[in-house]
């Protein structure tokens, strides 16, 4: 599948923006973390941020981005659709909590409740996004029960590393807060390996047998219908070469997931400001490698389509 | 709306018979020309004359070479809309475009609430929808609908034009939901198949296999080319001078 820009800042940013929504609104609601104005505000505008970034792009990715406003219609059906409503309607608790934990300074009742309603917004945002590609059976690398897990995790994680990079950059971070971003961390890390051996041995049951309704022996594909790529050949076939696949692999691993790591593991003994500084750049390692998963999730990602055009 | 109509009786489809299709192309050019002015219009093409042809077409021919215990042979092998009993590429929409018509069973898109997410081209594993860049929405097989119920024309045009266009009759249009339909009779009686029927998605259009090789063929002994000769005199002079 071709990787689109637009919709791998998208879902790469939505999630991290979720993630941090979802622990803003968990831990400041029930007061776990302090009502203190600037990290608030900070966090917020960063949660926010992302979030709003990331669905301005994914308008990027449309032919008529000036009707984006019918994509709330059809909630009954379509994934897409349900994205679109439930990422609006989370706004809505996320201004409340907003107001009351930043600008009133509380914590707690209703204050809690927007928090708390917030971050299930979050948590099924990022489900609808996840089922948009777990729902699409013509490309068996999304359609697995590996999918729709792997957005949860990636959100919980990458909204982890950048709580804890926000927590410990106004020196309000804790021993707990940091574990727990390098156990998500390991978590995504482990995901993300599971998902790549599953899907590198992954047997797809259609066949070019199948998809030409000519039984046994073999089918292979002497004529194109076209000399040049059409639209189906860009948007559906898009190839990488096996050798670029296994680099990108592993600067998405060294990026994504070993260098926070390392960094959130020596933070754990770095006093403030330097423990703040490996906090963030982990932060930020982990952001530029979960844009380059993303990319290879859509790179890597084979849709039935090429059968008809003699790709296997 | 998304939301699938209750299984609708009539279920308009084509049959193509693998068989006699030679793969000359008429039903695609038949198929671009009146769609370009047609219900989906116009069916835009980018570059046509330059280095880099691309534009939008809702009927391919594939050509295929099927290699059995029995023999190799070419099969030609249009590829357009099935219109599917269990569209994905209409339940996936979130503006309502894409639709299908419960008095027969088409696949639409209506273009003017069409945001052009491409999901739905995503989500068709027969690769039926193609997007149009210029206008920005997605495109694709009408089933003829602005010709098949066309009271201006006369009532043998009233098919779809890649039906009309076939030059050995390997398109038929007719109503895959009635069993007693000339169509469906052929299905039955060809053991016609549907496409990628593991998916679930339950195309309506049906492929009619080629037929079995009778065996009953001349075969032809050709005596292999043998190897050139080494030559003496001027022209075995030549070929040495030129094979220098």
């Amino acid at each position: 599948m071709h990787p689109a820009f637009s919709v791998v800042f998208f879902t790469t940013a939505t999630g991290a923006g979720y993630g941090l929504l979802a622990l803003l609104g968990l831990l400041g609601g029930l007061g776990f973390i302090p009502a203190d104005f600037w990290l608030g505000l900070v966090g917020m505008a960063l949660a926010l941020g992302l979030i709003v970034a990331g669905l301005l792009s994914s308008t990027g990715h449309l032919g008529r981005p000036e009707r984006a406003w019918r994509a709330f219609s059809q909630w009954r059906s379509s994934w897409l659709s349900r994205e679109g409503v439930a990422s609006v309607a989370t706004f809505i608790p996320a201004g409340v909590f907003g107001i009351g934990w930043v600008f009133l300074g509380k914590s707690g009742g209703w204050v809690a409740v927007a928090g708390l309603l917030a971050a299930a917004g979050a948590v099924v945002t990022v489900c609808t996004t996840g089922m948009i590609y777990a729902s699409l059976k013509p490309i068996a690398q999304w359609h697995s029960r590996y999918t729709l897990p792997a957005y949860l995790i990636f959100a919980a994680m990458t909204g982890s590393v950048l709580a804890n990079a926000l927590l410990q950059g106004f020196d309000l971070g804790s021993m707990a807060m940091l574990i727990w971003a390098l156990l998500a961390t390991l978590a995504g890390w482990g995901w993300k390996l599971a998902t790549w051996r599953y899907n590198d041995q992954l047997e797809i049951p259609t066949t070019a047998n199948t998809a030409t309704g000519l039984a046994g022996g073999t089918v292979r594909s002497i004529e194109w219908p076209h000399t040049e790529e059409n639209y189906l050949l860009k948007e559906m076939g898009f190839r990488i070469a096996r050798k670029h696949g296994a680099k990108l692999r592993r600067i998405t691993q060294l990026l994504a997931f070993i260098t926070p790591v390392v960094l959130l593991a020596i933070a754990v003994f770095l006093p403030w400001p330097l423990g703040a500084i490996a906090s963030v750049l982990a932060a930020v390692a982990q952001f530029a490698g979960m844009l380059v998963e993303r990319w290879l999730f859509f790179a890597e990602a084979k849709h039935t389509v090429t059968l008809y055009y003699g790709r296997e | 709306m998304t939301c699938l109509p209750a299984q609708p009786s009539k279920k308009l489809g084509l049959v193509i018979d693998l068989d006699t299709c030679v793969g000359c192309q008429a039903c695609v050019t038949a198929c671009k020309e009146w769609n370009t002015g047609g219900h989906m219009a116009p069916l835009t093409d980018i570059d046509p004359y330059g280095g880099h042809v691309d534009g939008v077409w809702f009927n391919r021919v594939h050509a295929y070479e099927h290699t059995t215990e029995h023999g190799s042979r070419t099969v030609n092998f249009p590829r357009s809309c099935l219109h599917c009993e269990q569209p994905a590429c209409v339940t996936v929409c979130p503006t309502g475009a894409s639709y299908k018509r419960a008095s027969d069973g088409i696949v639409l898109v209506d273009e003017d609430k069409c945001i052009g997410c491409k999901l739905c081209s995503w989500a068709c594993p027969y690769g039926a929808r193609e997007f149009d860049t210029d206008v920005g929405v997605m495109k694709k097989c009408t089933l003829c609908v602005d010709r098949i119920y066309n009271d201006n024309l006369a009532a043998e045009d009233r098919v779809p034009a890649c039906v009309a266009a076939c030059p050995t009759s390997a398109r038929h249009f007719g109503d895959l939901g009635d069993p007693a339909s000339a169509i469906s009779q052929l299905v039955d009686e060809r053991g016609g198949v549907a496409l990628m029927p593991e998916l679930g998605y339950k195309p309506t259009n049906k492929y009619l296999p080629p037929r079995a090789h009778s065996g009953r063929a001349a075969t032809v002994e050709a005596p292999a080319l043998e190897p050139i000769r080494a030559e003496g005199g001027f022209l075995g002079w030549i070929d040495r001078m030129l094979s220098n």
